[in-house]
């Protein structure tokens, strides 16, 4: 029985793919045609293919439930890929790189003379009261100046069918992995279609982000030392952490693996002896890198790694620190800090954005909970935020008072109506909501994902794409228009 | 190479040879139950012994039967010394360390150890626990075959095989131990006949019996079996040969001279065991002996390599 690309129904939503007439949009005709082919069956057998290769592949991710403790997952991925156009992509692309160049100088201002706030532009409460703010880090000069080596933005469009940034990933951005493999995935499920388009490589990501940190170390020559640090396998993203480290050729280290020596170098316990470490791409969270400087009760870090640091023996990414600019709060001033240090407008915007900490804007906020959807300034993966429009009037009262006791933590935001992309739903082609996450590394230069991962709700009319709350991903494919 | 990543290799290899030792063992006493008559049969009892898992089998089982110890044995994950358990800590490793390791090598080890789960059902009933354990070997044999073929031979190669081995020469001295006890009563004669299959079943347990043949071309006899099994270096899975591989491989690593002082130990203490004179009595008192020595070389090789014990608890053995 063939599938029913009629019934495809969406409106008021963006497809990525269809038209709101129902047509294949101009680059994705090839595909749709494609697909068109297939019957139910044997798209059902496409997805089971990929739903083995990923077993076998031991593509998993953790997660963790109150009911169930912590289980290994493995990676739901939907077979139908997600186009973009290759003119879209480029401006997209300028404006990332150009976000997060503003972003670096902008946490670099505020780790030596925040002229950000003595301008004025950027408040100094809002500042004080950052808890990414990392006093340890004040005055210190990493290597070429640069925070934030790797960034994940995210991005979405609107019913306008414009691309807006939703927030951008400082501290320890993840999915990157999972955008490598979904492209060895599809290989496996269309390889026809590899035939009929030639989507832009992803897999020089691995070779980019080794240079990207190569150009860190503290050492002269050509082959530093480079680990990468994990917290370990009990980690939602331990797949990733060793992925990167295989792809790259690099030490994968937890924290035992290495110390610091009283000359404050990093060293790694071998069977050898010990061997000096160069640079560190720490996949563990500031607050438990290191006990002598921060949670002294934390086992996943080095006791002595700030130290190191501080001495530049050692190049950390991202450098501790960062996060401060990982922040709802500090997202709602990025338009503002982009004009600030590059003169420049932003080539990408930002969702419209009202701060609770503004008290118009709080008050409008409060009476239009309803409609908006309200963030607090911290949270990552969906969590403790209100999605108005889905609430009761019991909830709305709760998040409230939560809102009035601490309004410098909320931004709000419109609901938006994020785009979909057709996925395979129980044997149909069903629209399903989508977001994206490109990775911009930054080191001597500056280098963007081609696409990136691109996350789908796989609940039908579910807006939340973490991997934690039900969500899976797509293949992303950058083509000619 | 990292020392957590030498003991997780070293771990690694001692699981799955475990794993593959108590599959030939639960296979080959199905078998003896089925050659032997119900008077000196031996029972499920000596594998309990063999393993040293009393305490667990008696919190969950109040009789000795053979489905409960076969069950055991295999499937029961709650006890760590079972089949799966050994294969699932086996993954456990492999996944800590697959950035090192080939990317065959894990993901075949993670299908294989999901198949065992999957069919564990069939080993239940004799019928089909013949096939089920067979693919177990076979399994572990060409995770074996495929680590020899894509890994570097290089250090983390020789944890990995010195865990294996180490592993294999106490699971020898076990076996030795338990089988040695002749259970043919004085006032039996008639039984006498079945003597020779308690030797030959010794053999079969650690699969040496066709080996024997071909090296000792002797009538089955006490002092040769003890001879081939503790001495004879070139059957892979006698004591000598599994001790003589270790020092092969901790001569390949830097800071070996402790260790390899206690191998040296337990080299001359088969070499200079009088075979012949070991009655049952001095044979337990001296596999005791090669036991603890067996212990000290593990400690040695722990303090040497690995890096110093967790605060926290860990599963190390």
């Amino acid at each position: 029985m063939s599938i029913n690309w009629e019934a495809f129904e969406n409106h008021p939503f963006y497809d990525e793919l269809i038209t709101a007439k129902g047509n294949a949009r101009t680059y994705a005709r090839k595909l749709v045609n494609y697909l068109k082919k297939f019957d139910r069956e044997e798209l059902n057998e496409r997805q089971q293919t990929a739903d083995l290769a990923i077993k076998q592949m031991g593509i998993t991710f953790r997660v963790y439930s109150a009911e169930e403790g912590s289980i290994d997952r493995a990676w739901p991925f939907d077979i139908i890929p997600r186009l973009i156009p290759k003119k879209e992509w480029d401006q997209i692309e300028a404006g990332l790189k150009q976000r997060v160049q503003a972003l670096n100088l902008f946490i670099d201002d505020l780790y030596h003379e925040q002229k950000i706030v003595k301008d004025k532009v950027f408040p100094a409460e809002v500042l004080a009261k950052s808890v990414n703010f990392r006093k340890q880090c004040v005055g210190i000069d990493p290597p070429l100046g640069v925070w934030a080596h790797i960034c994940g933005s995210d991005l979405v469009r609107h019913v306008d069918g414009k691309v807006y940034v939703l927030e951008d990933n400082l501290r320890v951005p993840s999915g990157v992995s999972y955008m490598l493999e979904n492209r060895l995935v599809t290989k496996r499920v269309f390889p026809e279609l590899f035939e009929t388009y030639s989507p832009l490589p992803v897999n020089t990501y691995p070779g980019d982000l080794y240079n990207t940190l190569a150009a860190l170390s503290p050492r002269p020559g050509d082959n530093p030392e480079i680990v990468v640090l994990t917290p370990g396998i009990y980690n939602s993203a331990y797949f990733e952490h060793a992925y990167l480290a295989q792809q790259m050729g690099c030490q994968l280290v937890e924290g035992r693996d290495l110390l610091v020596g009283d000359d404050d170098c990093v060293y790694t316990r071998n069977v050898e002896g010990l061997s000096r470490v160069d640079v560190i791409y720490r996949r563990i969270d500031d607050l438990f890198l290191d006990p002598e400087a921060f949670r002294p009760d934390s086992t996943l870090g080095v006791r002595g790694l700030l130290r190191a640091w501080k001495a530049g023996k050692v190049a950390l990414a991202n450098a501790p620190g960062a996060g401060v600019a990982d922040d709802k709060v500090v997202y709602s001033f990025v338009p503002d800090i982009i004009r600030y240090y590059l003169d420049q407008e932003e080539l990408v915007p930002n969702v419209p954005t009202w701060r609770c900490m503004d008290p118009d804007s709080l008050a409008y906020v409060l009476e239009h909970l309803a409609e908006l959807v309200v963030k607090p300034a911290n949270e990552s993966g969906g969590y403790g935020m209100l999605v108005g429009p889905a609430s009761t009037r019991a909830e709305r009262d709760e998040f409230a008072k939560l809102i009035q006791a601490d309004p410098r933590n909320y931004i709000a935001q419109p609901t938006l109506g994020i785009s979909t992309v057709p996925t395979l739903a129980r044997g149909q082609l069903e629209p399903r909501h989508v977001d994206l996450r490109p990775f911009i590394l930054s080191g001597k230069e500056m280098k963007v994902t081609m696409g990136g991962l691109t996350r789908v709700a796989l609940r039908k009319g579910s807006l939340v794409v973490n991997s934690s709350q039900g969500g899976g991903s797509k293949d992303t494919w950058i083509v000619d228009s | 190479m990292l020392s957590r990543v030498a003991e997780t290799l070293y771990w690694m290899g001692r699981y799955l040879e475990r794993a593959e030792n108590i599959a030939r063992l639960i296979n080959v006493n199905t078998n003896l139950m089925l050659d032997l008559p119900k008077g000196i049969a031996p029972g499920w009892e000596p594998l309990i012994r063999i393993l040293g898992c009393h305490e667990d089998y008696a919190e969950r089982h109040d009789e000795v039967t053979e489905r409960r110890v076969v069950n055991f044995l295999i499937s029961d994950e709650g006890y760590p010394g079972s089949i799966l358990s050994n294969l699932a800590f086996a993954r456990e490793n492999a996944r800590t360390i697959r950035d090192f390791l080939p990317r065959e090598a894990w993901e075949e080890l993670n299908a294989f150890y999901q198949q065992a789960v999957d069919t564990k059902q069939s080993s239940y009933a004799r019928q089909g626990r013949h096939e089920y354990l067979h693919q177990i070997i076979r399994g572990l044999q060409q995770h074996v075959g495929l680590l020899a073929g894509t890994m570097n031979h290089d250090t983390g190669y020789q944890f990995l095989n010195m865990g294996k081995k180490l592993e294999r020469a106490d699971m020898t001295t076990r076996i030795i131990n338990v089988k040695s006890e002749n259970p043919i009563p004085e006032d039996a004669p008639e039984l006498r006949p079945y003597e020779d299959m308690l030797w030959m079943s010794m053999l079969e347990c650690l699969s040496a019996y066709q080996m024997y043949r071909q090296s000792m071309q002797v009538r089955i006899n006490r002092v040769d079996v003890l001879t081939f099994l503790f001495r004879k270096a070139e059957f892979p899975r006698s004591f000598n040969y599994c001790i003589h591989d270790i020092a092969d491989h901790l001569s390949r690593l830097p800071h070996n001279a402790e260790p390899l002082t206690v191998l040296q130990h337990i080299e001359r203490m088969i070499a200079e065991a009088p075979m012949a004179e070991m009655d049952n009595g001095p044979l337990h008192q001296f596999i005791d002996q090669l036991q603890i020595c067996l212990g000290y070389l593990h400690n040695s090789i722990a303090e040497t390599y690995f890096p110093p014990p967790l605060v926290r608890e860990e599963d190390a053995a």
